[in-house]
């Protein structure tokens, strides 16, 4: 922990130095995760309801699950370049140093500018505020955490993934970008076999679909059980576990490239 | 036909640089492929609340959608610059200047090959599991293979105006953002350009953007006359080239060869 503040530390000054640069870079962050938000305003030009929900309710959802993507990527998603430190043999390094690999990984070139990313789902989230109910607001704060356990555990597992596929390690961001894609939209727009799968493997559902379903008091499209509402800590952590046991065998099996 | 036998063989290595990684390549098919399923979803539950919008029927939207993810790799609509950009800031750039063959012909060449390979890798994954998952329509027009093409071209056109101001600016990390904003959304790569409201339809659909994915998706769909769409795709593909040599002109006379 102490090691992991120090090292994103000294990468966020690191970055700072450069003042042009560092501001260019947040406004960008801002600016390129914000066209999302837009298309949603321009879908809700033409309707009134997406799936049986309004702008606002769509609005809550962007943000509760754009608000977690953005803080799981700011402090953890730099793992996702482990390929490329595979390949440069510069992996190897952080194997001997007396401090955990995975810290070493996800505070690695700490991105301070994603706060751009942070702040404009910050800014859709607050807008979409006024939707929550005061008795149920005490979700919010929680599955925002939960969110962040998930995207956290999304990120190890598609680093994990890149032990085996060195050459591919592209193929995690179908799970980590399209994860928060599918998480900005009601799940009651996808198919019924995406949301299961969604629900009962890769359990992204549990984000803020779920958890919202109690804040917004709506019946479940599928009519999966009440307490799946309140379960989502329970699926954070059982994938939270699944992805530690994936990295812990990675590294297991980790053969330097030699270079 | 020496420069002809050079050009081809630009090509042959631009298509065998990036067919060298294959896996990288699929690995990107499968994510637009993902993107597509659900960016498709979302269509559908606008369309079905709003049939016939933008003069698409849901089908069409459908396959509007899986297109444009089928164009990602090929037309680089992340707007990503040319590959020259690092030779820039090495000072390489140098070497290039004073090669036989112009850089801008040189480079469109390897970008064209890379391109091919690509259509190949990513562009076809998407839209054939697009449309065994969905319903979707097949090309109307046999004008679509020679807009795709045009649209590479444009958008190549674009990238090297964008990757040439490395020669003026020493970051160029706000310039390639803005690019990227730019053309994900004018280009039709967000949503549609006909779901755009008023105004600000029209601007998109007279950029160069709307040539790179909106017009070619278009011809596909035959939602456009294919000789009107085929001229903006030929109008836009000039200009920018014009644009382009002219700035490598300029960027000729600015470069500055150190030591001796």
């Amino acid at each position: 922990m102490g090691s992991y503040l120090l090292l994103a530390w000294t990468w966020a000054r690191a970055s700072a130095q450069y003042r042009t640069s560092f501001a260019v870079s947040i406004v960008s962050s801002f600016a390129i995760n914000a066209l999302d938000a837009v298309a949603i305003g321009i879908v809700f030009l033409h309707v009134t309801t997406l799936g049986g929900f309004s702008l606002r309710e769509v609005m809550f959802l962007y943000g509760t699950g754009g608000v977690a993507f953005a803080v799981a990527d700011t402090l953890f998603g730099n793992i996702e370049r482990l390929s490329q430190h595979i390949k440069a043999g510069t992996f190897d390094t952080m194997l001997i140093r007396p401090v955990s690999p995975f810290v070493q990984m996800a505070a690695d070139g700490f991105g301070a500018h994603r706060i751009g990313r942070l702040a404009q789902a910050v800014i859709v989230l607050s807008l979409a505020l006024p939707v929550v109910p005061w008795s149920r607001a005490w979700m919010v704060p929680l599955m925002i955490l939960t969110g962040v356990v998930i995207f956290t555990a999304v990120f190890t597992l598609g680093a994990a993934l890149q032990f085996l596929l060195v050459d591919a390690p592209e193929i995690a961001n179908a799970f980590t970008y399209g994860g928060v894609t599918l998480t900005q939209y009601p799940l009651s727009v996808y198919g019924d076999q995406l949301v299961r799968a969604v629900t009962f493997i890769v359990p992204l559902a549990f984000v803020n679909w779920q958890p919202a379903l109690y804040v917004l008091d709506r019946p479940d499209p599928l009519g999966l059980p009440a307490w799946f509402r309140f379960a989502a800590p329970l699926a954070a952590l059982l994938l939270a576990g699944c992805a530690a046991l994936a990295w812990r065998a990675g590294i297991r099996r980790y053969r330097s490239t030699g270079s | 036909m020496a420069a002809f036998v050079l050009y081809l063989r630009l090509f042959q290595y631009g298509f065998r640089r990036h067919s060298t990684y294959l896996a990288a390549a699929l690995a990107g098919a499968f994510t637009n492929t993902v993107f597509g399923v659900l960016r498709a979803y979302v269509l559908i539950a606008l369309w079905e609340a709003r049939p016939g919008l933008a003069g698409y029927t849901l089908a069409e939207a459908v396959t509007f959608c899986f297109l444009t993810q089928a164009f990602i790799g090929p037309m680089q609509v992340f707007g990503r610059g040319l590959s020259f950009g690092d030779r820039i800031r090495s000072g390489d750039i140098a070497f290039d200047l004073v090669r036989p063959a112009p850089l801008l012909a040189w480079s469109l060449a390897e970008d064209l090959g890379r391109a091919a390979y690509l259509t190949l890798a990513r562009s076809l994954p998407p839209t054939i599991i697009g449309a065994a998952l969905f319903t979707m329509v097949a090309p109307v027009s046999p004008w679509f293979p020679l807009s795709f093409a045009l649209g590479v071209v444009v958008s190549f056109g674009w990238r090297y105006l964008v990757t040439l101001t490395s020669c003026w600016t020493t970051d160029d990390r706000g310039i390639h953002t803005l690019s990227a904003l730019l053309t994900m959304f004018f280009s039709g790569m967000v949503l549609p350009l006909g779901l755009f409201p008023g105004w600000l339809r029209t601007v998109a659909e007279a950029l160069p953007f709307a040539a790179m994915v909106q017009v070619p998706a278009d011809v596909w769909l035959g939602a456009e006359p294919p000789l009107q769409a085929l001229g903006f795709q030929l109008l836009w593909a000039v200009a920018l080239m014009g644009l382009g040599a002219l700035l490598t002109v300029a960027a000729r006379r600015k470069v500055v060869v150190q030591g001796g």
